[in-house]
C-alpha cells in the first residue's frame, strides 16, 4: 500500500501545481483589487465609498461556493462560458479582495492624519501622497492580516473541486477512485500537505514581517 | 501558642534573596504595620504568609497549624486569611453585593441569599450601601478598595493582610479607605504594608520596619517614631516624614 | 416560486448545521482553550496540535476524511452526521483560539484574588475567569457564527442537501443558475445581516460596564 501510495505522488503534486497557482493568481487579484477598493472607500466620495462598501458586504456575505457558482454556471447561462480555473481564480479573487479591504483600510485608518498633512505641506497631489506616504505605511501594517488571508485562499481553493478544478483535492480523488484502498491514506496525505503549505506560508511571511519592521512601527491591526 | 507565627522565611527570584529570614508573631486583634522602602520584600512577605507565593525556606504557623507544610489544605486556610490587594483586584464581572457574596457561596457553600444578606452587611459596614448594585468600572478606586475589604471580612477571617491598601488612590479618597481600616482594628487581627505614617501612628499595636529582606527594628508607635534604636530608622522616619507630612 | 418549498427544505438544514456546528463546538473550543491555558506540558501540546491541524488543513479535507475515508476503517457516517461532526470539530478548534486571547487578556489580579478567597483552580477558573472570558469573547463568536453559516454550504459537497445543493438540483432542472443562485446568496446576506444583529442585542444585554469586548483578537477573517 505504502508503494501504491508513493506511485500516486507524482500525480497529487500535478494537483498541487494548480493548488498553489490558484492561491498566486487568487492573491494577486485579491490584493490588488483590495488595495483600490481601501483607498476609494477611505478617500473616495459618498457614490463611490457606498458602491465599495456594498461590494464588500456582498462577497463578504455570501459561501464561496455559491461565488462559484455564480460565475461558473451563471455566466455560462449568459453565454460566457469561463474555464474552471478563470472561474475560480475570479471567484477566489473578488472574495479576497473584498476582505483585503478590510485589512488595507485599517492599517489606513490607523495612520496618523500628520502624515498625509506632511506629504500636502511639500505639495503632493492627494494621489501622490497615497502613493509614497500612506500606502507604503499601510501596507507594511498589513502583513499579519495579510498572511492570515494567505492561509485562508490556500485552503479555500479546495472548494474549486466543486466546479471541476483539477487541483490536489480532484487529483487524489483521481488516484483513490482507481484504487479505493488507498482513500483514507491518500486523504491524509493531503491533508499533510495542506498543513506543510500553511505552515510554511505563516512562518515565511512571519519572517517577512520581521525582516521589514521599522523601529517605531509595531504592528498593532487584528489578525 | 501564637495566633500567627512567621519563623525564619527566606524567599529568593533567581539570584536574588528578597526575604533573608524574616521572624514575627500576631496576636488576635492586634494590628500591626510594615514599613519600608520600596522593594524591600513586604509585599513578598504578604503572599509568603498566604501561600500565593509559598517561601523557599522557612515557616508559617496560624492557629496551631502549619501552613508552610504542603499537606495542609490552603484553600481552607486562606479562608481565614483576608486579603486586600493595592489594585483592589475586585471581580470586574460582578456587582459590588456579588464580588463579597461568590466566595461565601463558593467557598463556604452557604445559600446564595444567605450569603447575600451577610454581603449587604460588609457593604454596609464600609459605607457602600447605595453601591450595592454597581459593577467595578462604575465605583471610584476608594469604594472599589472598600468593597475589596468587605470582601475579605465577609470571610470571617482570623487575620487580613493588607498590601499597600492606598497606593494606588487619589490623595482625596485614602481618608474613607483608612477610616474603615481604623473601625476594623481591635475587631479581627491586621497586618498591613503601607506609607501612611499617620495611620501607622495612631492605629498600629506594633511597627515593624524592613529594609532589604531583613526586619531591621519593631517596636510600639511611640517608642519607633521617637526613639528608634538603629539610625537606619531614624533616617528612614526622618525622609518619609518629609515626604508624606507629619500627623 | 415553485422552488420555494425545497430552498426553504435547505434552509432549515442549513441552520440546524450552522447551530448545532457552533454549539457543539463552542464545548470543544472551552475545553481545549483551558486545556492550552491551565493544563500541564502534554495535555498543552495536546490542545495545540489539534487546534493547529484543524486550522492549518481545509476544511473540505476534513469533511472528505469523515465521510470518505472513514469507511474503509469500519466507520460509517451519513451525510449529516459526517458535516456536523466535521463542523463541530474544526468550529472547536477555532473557536479555542478566540477563547484563549479572551482568557489571557484577563488580568492575572482575577485569579489571585479568587484563590486568595479560597476558591481551588477549577472554582476561579469556573466563577471568575470563565464567565469574563465568554463575555469578551462574543463579537469574536458572532464572527465564527457567520463564517461556519457560510461554510456549511461544503456540506454540499459530501451530499448533504443543505441550502446551496437546494439550489443547484433546482439551477441544473431549470438551467437557470443566474436567478436561483442570486435567491440563494441574498437568503445567506438576509442571515448574515439579521444572525449579526441578534448577537448585537445580545452582547448588549450581557455587557457589564468595564468588560469590553475591545480586548477579543484573533477573528478568524475579520
Amino acid at each position: 500500500m505504502l508503494e501504491a501510495l508513493v506511485d500516486s505522488l507524482p500525480q497529487l503534486l500535478e494537483g498541487l501545481k494548480f493548488t498553489i497557482g490558484l492561491t498566486i493568481l487568487s492573491l494577486i487579484l485579491g490584493s490588488l483589487l483590495g488595495i483600490l477598493l481601501a483607498v476609494g472607500r477611505s478617500y473616495g466620495k459618498p457614490p463611490l465609498s457606498s458602491f465599495i462598501l456594498i461590494y464588500e458586504k456582498v462577497f463578504r456575505g455570501i459561501p464561496l461556493l455559491v461565488i462559484f457558482f455564480l460565475i461558473f454556471f451563471g455566466l455560462s447561462q449568459l453565454g460566457l462560458g469561463l474555464d474552471p480555473i478563470t472561474a475560480a481564480v475570479l471567484g477566489l479573487g473578488l472574495r479576497s479582495a473584498a476582505y483585503q479591504a478590510q485589512i488595507y483600510r485599517g492599517a489606513i485608518n490607523s495612520i496618523p492624519k500628520g502624515q498625509m498633512t506632511a506629504a500636502s505641506s511639500l505639495g503632493m497631489s492627494k494621489l501622490k501622497s497615497i502613493r509614497y506616504i500612506i500606502l507604503p505605511q499601510a501596507l507594511r501594517l498589513s502583513i499579519p492580516g495579510w498572511s492570515n488571508e494567505l492561509t485562508i485562499v490556500l485552503k479555500d481553493t479546495s472548494i474549486a473541486f466543486s466546479i471541476g478544478v483539477i487541483e490536489l483535492m480532484r487529483q487524489g480523488r483521481y488516484v483513490y477512485v482507481r484504487n479505493p484502498d488507498l482513500i483514507l491514506p491518500v486523504l491524509l496525505l493531503i491533508a499533510l500537505i495542506y498543513f506543510i503549505l500553511v505552515i510554511s506560508a505563516s512562518k515565511g511571511l512571519n519572517y517577512l514581517e520581521k525582516k521589514y519592521k521599522m523601529s517605531g512601527f509595531e504592528v498593532g491591526v487584528e489578525r | 501558642m501564637h495566633m500567627l507565627e512567621v519563623k525564619d522565611v527566606h524567599k529568593s527570584y533567581g539570584n536574588l534573596e528578597v526575604l533573608k529570614g524574616i521572624s514575627f508573631t500576631m496576636e488576635k486583634g492586634e494590628t500591626k504595620v510594615i514599613i519600608g522602602t520600596s522593594g524591600t520584600g513586604k509585599s513578598t512577605l504578604l503572599y509568603c504568609i498566604n501561600q500565593l507565593n509559598p517561601p523557599d525556606k522557612g515557616e508559617v504557623w496560624l492557629d496551631g497549624e502549619e501552613i508552610t507544610n504542603p499537606e495542609t489544605d490552603i484553600n481552607k486556610i486562606r479562608q481565614k486569611i483576608g486579603f486586600v490587594f493595592q489594585e483592589f483586584n475586585l471581580f470586574n464581572h460582578l456587582t459590588a453585593l456579588r464580588n463579597v457574596s461568590i466566595g461565601l457561596e463558593k467557598v463556604k457553600g452557604m445559600d446564595k441569599e444567605k450569603a447575600q444578606e451577610r454581603a449587604m452587611a460588609e457593604l454596609t459596614r464600609v459605607g457602600l450601601k447605595e453601591q450595592v448594585q454597581q459593577y467595578p468600572a462604575q465605583l471610584s478606586g476608594g469604594q472599589k478598595q472598600r468593597v475589596g475589604i468587605a470582601r475579605a471580612l465577609a470571610m470571617d477571617p482570623m487575620i487580613i493582610l493588607f498590601d499597600e491598601p492606598t497606593s494606588a488612590l487619589d490623595p482625596e479618597l485614602i481618608g474613607d479607605v483608612l477610616d474603615v481600616m481604623k473601625a476594623l482594628a481591635g475587631s479581627v487581627a491586621m497586618l498591613v504594608v503601607t506609607h501612611e505614617m499617620g495611620f501607622a501612628r495612631n492605629v498600629a499595636d506594633e511597627i515593624i520596619f524592613m529594609e532589604g529582606g531583613i526586619i531591621v527594628e519593631s517596636g510600639p508607635p511611640k517608642q519607633m517614631f521617637q526613639y528608634p534604636k538603629k539610625p537606619r530608622t531614624k533616617e528612614f522616619l526622618g525622609k518619609i516624614s518629609t515626604l508624606y507630612g507629619k500627623e | 416560486m415553485d422552488s420555494l418549498p425545497s430552498l426553504l427544505d435547505g434552509l432549515s438544514i442549513t441552520l440546524l448545521l450552522t447551530f448545532i456546528s457552533l454549539t457543539i463546538g463552542l464545548v470543544i473550543g472551552v475545553a481545549l482553550a483551558l486545556g492550552r491555558v491551565y493544563g500541564n506540558k502534554i495535555i498543552s501540546s495536546v490542545c495545540i496540535g489539534y487546534i493547529e491541524v484543524i486550522r492549518g488543513t481545509p476544511l473540505l479535507v476534513q469533511l472528505f476524511i469523515l465521510y470518505f475515508g472513514l469507511p474503509s476503517v469500519g466507520i460509517i457516517l451519513t451525510p449529516l452526521s459526517a458535516a456536523l461532526l466535521g463542523l463541530s470539530l474544526n468550529s472547536g478548534a477555532y473557536q479555542a483560539e478566540y477563547l484563549r486571547g479572551s482568557i489571557q487578556s484577563i488580568p492575572s489580579g482575577q485569579m489571585i484574588a479568587a484563590r486568595t478567597l479560597g476558591m481551588n483552580r477549577l472554582q476561579s477558573i469556573q466563577n471568575i475567569i470563565l464567565p469574563q472570558a465568554l463575555r469578551i469573547s462574543i463579537p469574536a463568536w458572532s464572527n465564527e457564527l457567520i463564517y461556519l453559516l457560510k461554510y456549511t454550504s461544503i456540506a454540499y459537497i459530501i451530499q448533504v442537501r443543505e441550502l446551496t445543493a437546494e439550489g443547484k438540483f433546482i439551477a441544473a432542472d431549470t438551467f437557470r443558475f443566474i436567478e436561483i443562485f442570486v435567491i440563494i446568496a441574498v437568503i445567506y446576506l438576509a442571515l448574515t445581516v439579521l444572525l449579526t444583529a441578534i448577537i448585537d442585542k445580545i452582547e448588549k444585554r450581557l455587557s457589564i460596564p468595564g468588560i469590553g469586548a475591545a480586548e477579543s483578537i484573533a477573528l478568524r477573517n475579520a
